[in-house]
């Protein structure tokens, strides 16, 4: 019943909504373009989300050996110069192959599009850790004399780099720059973008997240010092969210970037709808540096659902943010089953258990993964759950084959991250 | 090394730096600038490739003396000449 008077036109209780009491514009997906350890395509990738293919590989990560890890495999020529491939990042390229997409699946006309009126803000866990590994590389090669060191060190490590990138090839002269939000960090470019969108500071968002962080053996040496860095004689069964013999996190590299825009531009130019912004939440747990507060993520998913004026029950697949640490994921699984108690047409699902933990593109990523079901009503997996943990069993979990749903007009998508920062964004079928 | 052997050298490192450009009929005698899509972090690139390739230095001062091919081996040929006679 919520739903139906929820999605035609919520009927919003100020109580409901404490920080958003005026109007506001709808904000509207209208192109995207990804990069993902199994697919170049949203086609490609949700394809093999829906076959169980993964994208998980054995690399080599300098000090450490073969490492599980997600690698993409677009072409970075498609969209780049060899020289601008050379001077920049490698997320400075995702990002430029993912916005590029995103721009033509968006079918904008770029020729006459004011540039000064498109935004770009794109979340990231970290960035720079790769260019600064590699130098120090390099400078061992040279008895350590820092005149070896390169002067494109600074461009490639500063946090705005991949959005840099990205202005620079497309001549955005609009607004830049990244979100640094640990994993949480591809919805935030999302909310984001709405938010910026509603204050009329732009007219288009490039919105999302990118990741290149299997280039530095730091992240996977923290992890594995951490104990929290999977391993597995197959790779692609090293990502196994709530199995019982799950054992840390695979990392990956990967990026999405969608087009936004407010509603009415985009039905004014007849664009395709993918969906449209229903509510988000972004808060803190306040407690701990790496540890998750799985009462900070229930607040953090109720006032998403809030924001979007939605009932528990309204939602059709929670697409969780589960690492396959073994106590991050039952930390999730209990705000979970808190939040959607008793709500039995719930779809649960886990994207990482096909392209490892893509760090700032996850959000995006795994939620572009999941919009195709506003289409084909189906709800992809979690694969490679041998063993359910009995720790993490939820009713409405969508195990290792996908499933039909009788509807599926929302997806509230989870992200959260290190220093203990959450993220939930919802995104709702488009009805006109 | 011959001032032929030299601008070889140095038309190498260019084609790393420059991998976009054609350097088939490149000029000896007219500035690279003028031949070629390149800006000063590129020529910084250059002095760094030489030193890091060759252990060639090439103070700050003496950029202008790689302006084209020819310079660059009127310039570059008797430091190298000079590391091989110090062996």
């Amino acid at each position: 019943m919520a739903r139906q008077n929820s999605l035609a036109r919520p009927t919003r209780r100020v109580s409901d909504r404490p920080y958003h009491t005026m109007k506001q514009s709808r904000i509207a997906i209208t192109g995207l373009g990804l990069t993902a350890p199994n697919g170049n395509t949203l086609a490609e990738y949700r394809q093999n989300l829906l076959t169980g293919v993964s994208g998980v590989e054995l690399i080599e990560v300098r000090y450490m050996g073969a490492q599980p890890a997600g690698v993409c495999h677009f072409d970075p020529l498609k969209y780049q110069k060899k020289k601008d491939v050379r001077i920049g990042t490698r997320a400075g390229s995702i990002s430029i192959h993912c916005a590029r997409e995103a721009l033509a699946d968006s079918g904008l006309n770029w020729e006459t599009f004011d540039k000064s009126r498109a935004g770009i803000y794109l979340g990231i866990t970290e960035h720079g850790n790769v260019e600064t590994e590699n130098e120090i590389y390099n400078l061992s090669l040279f008895k350590h004399d820092t005149k070896f060191w390169s002067h494109h060190h600074n461009p490639r490590t500063v946090a705005n780099n991949p959005a840099g990138e990205v202005s620079l090839n497309l001549g955005v002269t609009g607004p830049a720059y990244t979100l640094g939000a640990a994993c949480a960090a591809g919805n935030l470019g999302l909310i984001h973008a709405a938010q910026m969108l509603r204050l009329g500071e732009v007219d288009v968002a490039f919105a999302g997240g990118v990741s290149e962080s299997i280039g530095t053996f730091g992240i996977f040496a923290a992890f594995k010092s951490q104990g929290a860095l999977a391993s597995h004689p197959d790779p692609t069964k090293a990502s196994r969210p709530f199995d019982k013999k799950r054992n840390g996190i695979v990392v990956s590299e990967g990026g999405c970037i969608y087009t936004m825009e407010r509603l009415e531009d985009a039905v004014a130019r007849g664009a395709r709808i993918y969906g449209e912004v229903g509510g988000y939440c972004v808060n803190s747990d306040a407690t701990d540096y790496v540890l998750p507060n799985s009462v900070r993520q229930a607040e953090c998913i109720r006032r998403a659902l809030a924001h979007a004026g939605l009932e528990a029950a309204d939602i059709d697949i929670v697409n969780t943010h589960a690492t396959a640490t073994p106590q991050g994921d039952i930390q999730e699984c209990q705000a979970i089953r808190e939040v959607f108690a008793g709500c039995e047409g719930v779809n649960i699902n886990n994207t990482k258990s096909f392209i490892g933990h893509a760090m700032g593109a996850a959000g995006a990523l795994e939620l572009a993964g999941n919009l195709p079901s506003f289409n084909d009503l189906t709800v992809h997996p979690t694969i490679n759950v041998d063993e359910l943990d009995p720790q993490c069993e939820l009713p409405g979990l969508v195990l290792n084959q996908p499933r039909k749903a009788k509807r599926v007009d929302a997806i509230l998508n989870n992200s959260f991250g290190m220093l203990g920062i959450n993220s939930v964004l919802i995104i709702l079928r488009y009805r006109g | 090394m011959t001032k032929e052997e030299c601008r070889k050298l140095v038309t190498e490192i260019i084609a790393d730096i420059a991998p976009d450009e054609d350097l088939s009929n490149l000029k000896p005698d007219v500035r690279l600038r003028d031949q070629l899509q390149l800006d000063s972090m590129d020529f910084l690139d250059i002095v760094m490739e030489l030193r890091k390739r060759h252990g060639i230095e090439v103070p700050e001062a003496d950029y202008i003396q790689l302006a084209s091919l020819d310079s660059c081996a009127e310039y570059l040929t008797p430091k190298f000449n000079g590391l091989a006679a110090r062996g």
